[in-house]
């Protein structure tokens, strides 16, 4: 057993691009489920608006434009133009459909819709037909956005960084990782202790009581859903721009059950929380991978048992019996007080 | 006890898969060789022999078709492959299109089975009669019994407890997988007809589905209720529940789909000019027909299926009047179970049995009970009619790819417009 | 929605004394804190003396009403819930709904608050009319309204949900939430109201609690407190005696009477005469979803048509609204 690789992926896994995703992505969802008891299975499809939002910006709308309209924006243009569609333009118009409809009613509506866009969007956007294809590459995704980011990175591409672990641009992509988040969970933090949190809270508990004083639920509740998308959004930009891709298959709805352990395990309904979930599942789920890989290619464990390509689906396994397991019996988290959980009330 | 039983459980499956779970590779190539006969019958064809090259031009592995027409090669990881079918191979039929042998540019994503297409002979240019939105009008109602069937249990159980039961989906794929083990697998053949194991199956995944569900209600929403767990957070079990479950099977069956047999797909019959189906489609469609018109009356005139829609109605008025709310609950659910398990037997014959069909089918259910309304069972079963419908002649102005699509939207439309559904009460829903 | 889910523990409840204000009714002195410009002008002691020129019949017109209801119609599937031709509410007196289970008081009260949507009819509050308004903008114009089941926030605190009541709050704009400075002046001057209304509800000491802490009777203050941070000008309580421990009672009466006394207008809906006859300047009283008598609370006893509908075998309402929240 090769623990040094064991403890290396643990390690990246804990602080590295892909924790840095679903950090955001639990940070949003805190503000859905946990500040507002907005029941949102659909967050994969916020984390896609931000991706596909950049990348089709900059590789297929972008130059799209600039043939038919003689622009000539360049692609520096078209990447911090992307940023705006995929952070605020794509996540507010997917929480408006998903929101309008549903968010008078009870909160169920919420979790079928959320998921029924989310199957809408892996369906259409992975569908063949040209007229779509040419704007999405369906299966394949979008690749080639990302090279104005990557142009601003003061590392050395070659070089290798933090224990060796991270190359030059890993390196500033984990940096500027962390410090978006920073600043995400600060605003985040502003949020909740202002009176605009307070009456989230209030919500949450009874919307009957919160109107009775004056307060519109209904808008309370449709900006918690944007916000928290567009929190989703910046994880979901991090990560395409991290693996260099805006594919579907990076976006289905076992992402989002990721990112509902993650925030349950934290402890849904203070700030940090989710942050430290994401960390530990992630590196959880690395080390058990690795783990798992290795005990497998050395026949620790046997092959009637498990095969390498099967652990990824038992890591799924322990995963969904975990999040049952979890809401049945400590619907609170580690962090969360069973005072304040939304779960423990309708 | 509980861990028991899911330890029978998979054990049970582990004799499902199409392949031996244990060599169970995650990404496979493959198809199902169909031609005509001279006498104008469908068949598969044995015994032809194909090769899977990657991508730079090592062979990966060979396989030849057996008596199903089906081929398979396990590959090692995804990717770009080629397909060639070694025509020496191929007795007494053509490829319609020689020049796409051997077909390159397959994609194999990950965790999937690609199908690939060599059509043999002719291409017939008017196989059959029909007038396609009335083909596509009779397809809907095949697909709405469908799902009606499977959906009359969803809308229940939220009608008697409030909980949307987001693990309703995995009860259908496991009566695919159950009617497929008794009837692939093991091919419990009696009386010397393929029929026979088809029907025990089927009438084996209906029972252990509603055992299933029974035992479930008693050891886990049971003891959910009592301890006053909030619907929020039964809604967050059934989710993970349904993801459990869901990677055990495939786990144990595996990536592909598995395809019920049939020594022949049977010639179509025709309908006065005006639609089509396949034998087995035929008996789908009565078969559940008499299904559904049994339920329906059952809960019309049936004790238990009055109290169930009382309960289903108004709780605490049923109660008050004397009924066992906690019974009728139980009923619910082997009930509503059972009845997906055989929706998901007929839902295995009419497309595959494979580990995700169930969910697919979870979001069909959602919109044909959002239609009819949430909560009532005359209206899961008119909406998911509709559903059924509603998808198929969709394809009529979209792509068949996207035809789910068209239900989804319907779905988000028609909370918009009238969220109670066509049967169900404004008061519901908040 | 039974008395059983109200057993306040008598220990944790208020020492009854002799009501929140410092004097004797009218001595507005103490409700500097919660004055606010719609009350100004409203004497309720003249308001009083004007509803002796009222008829006591049903619909009577009254000489300044602040709310009116006009042929407000609600049907559940087949049944009529509520059929009022005409109702007026004078402004600055207490007024009383009553009826036996099922006349659809309940269902009256929530067309009234607007948490309800009738079928036909126009409801009108303060002169402007508010078929089209949604719930929650009703506070806006001064009504707010308290619920059977309390509703008082049990997962925030008492502090929490005093400052929930806050009306025009900067801060509660999304925007502006995130720059403390455009909202913390404000913060302040709505925390130092609340804190007055704790000291004078004697909720001070709980003041940091959860409110899930709290006893039954100590929620209904709350909730009756946090109603006043909106500065309303008319105030709907909802069954506001269900399971109060009497010894609680005398101090919930005295705080309604307040509430007249500095100029608000108090409807509430209730089972409890002795309390409809001990406060109430007027009753309204419903039978099978129409008002059968108006008039003060000693004429009321004495009218058939209310010893009918309460006595009567008038019951064949297969209807019983009154269960449902």
């Amino acid at each position: 057993m090769d623990w040094v690789s064991i403890i290396e992926s643990l390690f990246r896994g804990l602080i590295g691009e892909s924790f840095i995703f679903f950090a955001l992505a639990a940070i949003g969802l805190n503000l859905h489920f946990g500040f507002t008891g907005l029941l949102n299975f659909g967050q994969a499809v916020f984390m896609a608006a931000g991706a596909y939002g950049l990348a089709m910006m900059v590789a297929t709308i972008g130059p799209a434009a600039n043939r038919n309209f003689g622009w000539d924006l360049s692609e520096s243009t078209l990447f911090w133009l992307g940023i705006f569609v995929g952070v605020i333009v794509f996540p507010v118009i997917f929480a408006l459909v998903m929101g309008i409809p549903t968010l008078r009613l009870r909160a169920d509506y919420l979790a079928i819709v959320t998921i029924a866009v989310a199957e809408i969007f892996r369906i259409v956007v992975r569908s063949p037909t040209p007229g779509i294809k040419k704007w999405t590459n369906s299966s394949d995704g979008l690749t080639g956005f990302s090279g104005t980011f990557y142009d601003m990175s003061p590392f050395g591409t070659q070089d290798r960084y933090l224990f060796n672990l991270f190359t030059g641009n890993q390196m500033f992509l984990v940096m500027v990782g962390w410090v978006v988040l920073a600043i995400v969970a600060t605003i985040c933090w502003l949020l909740i202790r202002s009176p605009w949190g307070r009456v989230l809270k209030a919500i949450r508990e009874d919307e009957d009581a919160a109107r009775s004083l004056g307060k519109n639920a209904y808008a309370y509740k449709m900006q918690a859903l944007i916000i928290g998308g567009i929190f989703g959004a910046i994880g979901g930009m991090i990560r395409a721009i991290g693996f260099s891709v805006a594919q579907p298959d990076n976006f289905i709805t076992d992402v989002t059950f990721f990112v509902w352990v993650a925030l349950i395990l934290g402890g849904a309904g203070k700030v940090l929380a989710p942050i430290v979930g994401a960390s530990l599942l992630y590196g959880l789920l690395n080390f058990s991978d690795t783990f798992l890989r290795q005990g497998v290619s050395n026949d620790l464990i046997p092959d009637s048992l498990m095969t390498g390509t099967q652990v990824g689906q038992v890591r799924f396994m322990i995963m969904g019996l975990g999040l049952a397991l979890l809401a049945a019996f400590r619907p609170q988290g580690i962090f969360g007080n069973k005072e304040e959980m939304a779960l423990d009330d309708r | 006890m509980f861990l028991a039983a899911i330890a029978a459980l998979m054990a049970f499956l582990s004799f499902g898969g199409p392949v031996a779970a244990q060599d169970d590779p995650a990404e496979t190539v493959g198809g199902r060789l169909r031609a005509e006969d001279d006498a104008g019958d469908k068949i598969f064809v044995e015994g032809v022999e194909f090769t899977v090259f990657d991508v730079d031009g090592n062979e990966v592995g060979t396989a030849t078709t057996d008596a199903d027409g089906v081929w398979l090669v396990p590959l090692l990881t995804s990717g770009v492959y080629s397909v060639e079918l070694n025509v020496d191979t191929l007795q007494g039929f053509e490829l319609r299109n020689p020049e796409n042998n051997p077909l390159t540019g397959v994609e194999v994503q990950p965790n999937t089975n690609k199908n690939t297409l060599f059509p043999l002979g002719e291409r017939v240019i008017e196989e059959s009669n029909s007038i396609r939105p009335i083909q596509l009008f009779v397809d809907g109602i095949k697909l709405g019994m469908i799902i009606a069937m499977c959906a009359i249990g969803l809308s229940l159980i939220y009608g008697t407890t409030g909980l949307t039961n987001f693990a309703h989906g995995e009860m259908v794929t496991l009566g695919a997988m159950i009617g497929f083990v008794f009837h692939v697998t093991w091919q419990f053949d009696f009386l010397g007809s393929w029929m026979t194991s088809l029907v025990f199956g089927a009438v084996m995944a209906t029972v252990i589905t509603g055992a299933i569900g029974g035992l479930f209600n008693e050891l886990v929403w049971k003891r959910l209720r009592n301890r006053g767990a909030s619907l929020i957070s039964a809604l967050v079990v059934s989710i993970g529940l349904s993801i459990f479950f869901r990677y055990i099977f495939l786990y144990q069956f595996g990536g592909r789909a598995g395809f019920y047999r049939d020594y022949r797909i049977g010639s179509q019959v025709e309908f006065f000019g005006l639609f089509t189906m396949l034998r087995k489609d035929i008996f789908i469609v009565v078969f559940g027909g008499l299904i559904l018109v049994g339920v329906a009356t059952g809960l019309r005139k049936t004790r238990v299926g009055k109290a169930m829609r009382a309960v289903a109605d108004n709780r605490d008025l049923a109660e008050s009047s004397g009924i066992d709310v906690e019974q009728v609950i139980k009923y619910v659910w082997i009930v509503g179970s059972a009845l997906a398990g055989l929706g998901g037997v007929l839902f295995g014959l009419t497309e595959n049995v494979n580990w995700e069909m169930g969910f697919r089918l979870l979001l069909l259910m959602f919109a044909g009970v959002t239609l009819g309304g949430l909560g009532t069972a005359y209206g899961a079963l008119l909406g998911s009619l509709i559903a059924g419908i509603f998808i198929q002649m969709s394809t009529l102005l979209i792509p068949g790819d996207m035809k789910n699509v068209g239900a989804l939207l319907a779905l988000i439309i028609i909370l918009l417009v009238r969220p109670q559904g066509l049967l169900g009460r404004p008061d519901r829903i908040g | 929605m039974t008395g059983d889910q109200f057993e306040s523990d008598f220990k944790d409840d208020l020492i009854p004394d002799a009501g929140p204000l410092a004097g004797a009714p009218g001595d507005v002195s103490d409700m500097s804190v919660a004055i606010s410009d719609k009350i100004v002008g409203v004497d309720s002691v003249a308001a009083r003396a004007a509803l002796a020129d009222v008829a006591w019949e049903p619909g009577a017109k009254k000489p300044d009403p602040i709310l009116i209801a006009d042929g407000v119609v609600r049907r559940y599937g087949g049944l009529t819930a509520v059929d009022v031709e005409h109702v007026e509410v004078q402004r600055g007196v207490i007024t009383a709904l009553i009826g036996p289970n099922g006349a659809g008081k309940t269902t009256l009260f929530n067309l009234l608050t607007n948490f309800d949507t009738p079928d036909h009819g126009t409801r009108t509050f303060d002169g402007h009319n508010i078929d089209k308004v949604p719930a929650y903008k009703i506070a806006n114009y001064g009504m707010v309204r308290t619920f059977q089941l309390t509703k008082a926030l049990s997962k925030m605190t008492v502090i929490e949900n005093m400052k929930l009541g806050g009306t025009g709050q900067k801060g509660e704009s999304l925007w502006r939430a995130v720059l403390p400075f455009t909202w913390r002046a404000q913060e302040t001057a709505i925390e130092q109201r609340a804190d007055a209304l704790l000291d004078r509800f004697k909720l001070s000491h709980m003041r940091d609690e959860f409110a899930g802490t709290m006893s039954g009777g100590q929620r209904k203050l709350l909730e009756m407190a946090r109603a006043l941070m909106v500065e309303p000008s008319m105030v709907m309580l909802d069954e506001p005696m269900a399971g109060v421990n009497p010894a609680l009672t005398q101090s919930l009466l005295g705080h309604v009477t307040g509430l007249r006394d500095a100029g608000m207008t108090v409807l509430f809906v209730e089972h409890d005469m002795d309390m409809v006859q001990e406060i109430s300047d007027w009753v309204i009283v419903m039978a099978e979803g129409r008002i059968i008598a108006e008039g003060p609370p000693a004429s009321i006893g004495q009218n058939k048509a209310v010893v009918d509908a309460y006595l009567g075998s008038h019951h064949d309402s297969a209807l019983d609204l009154d269960t449902e929240l």
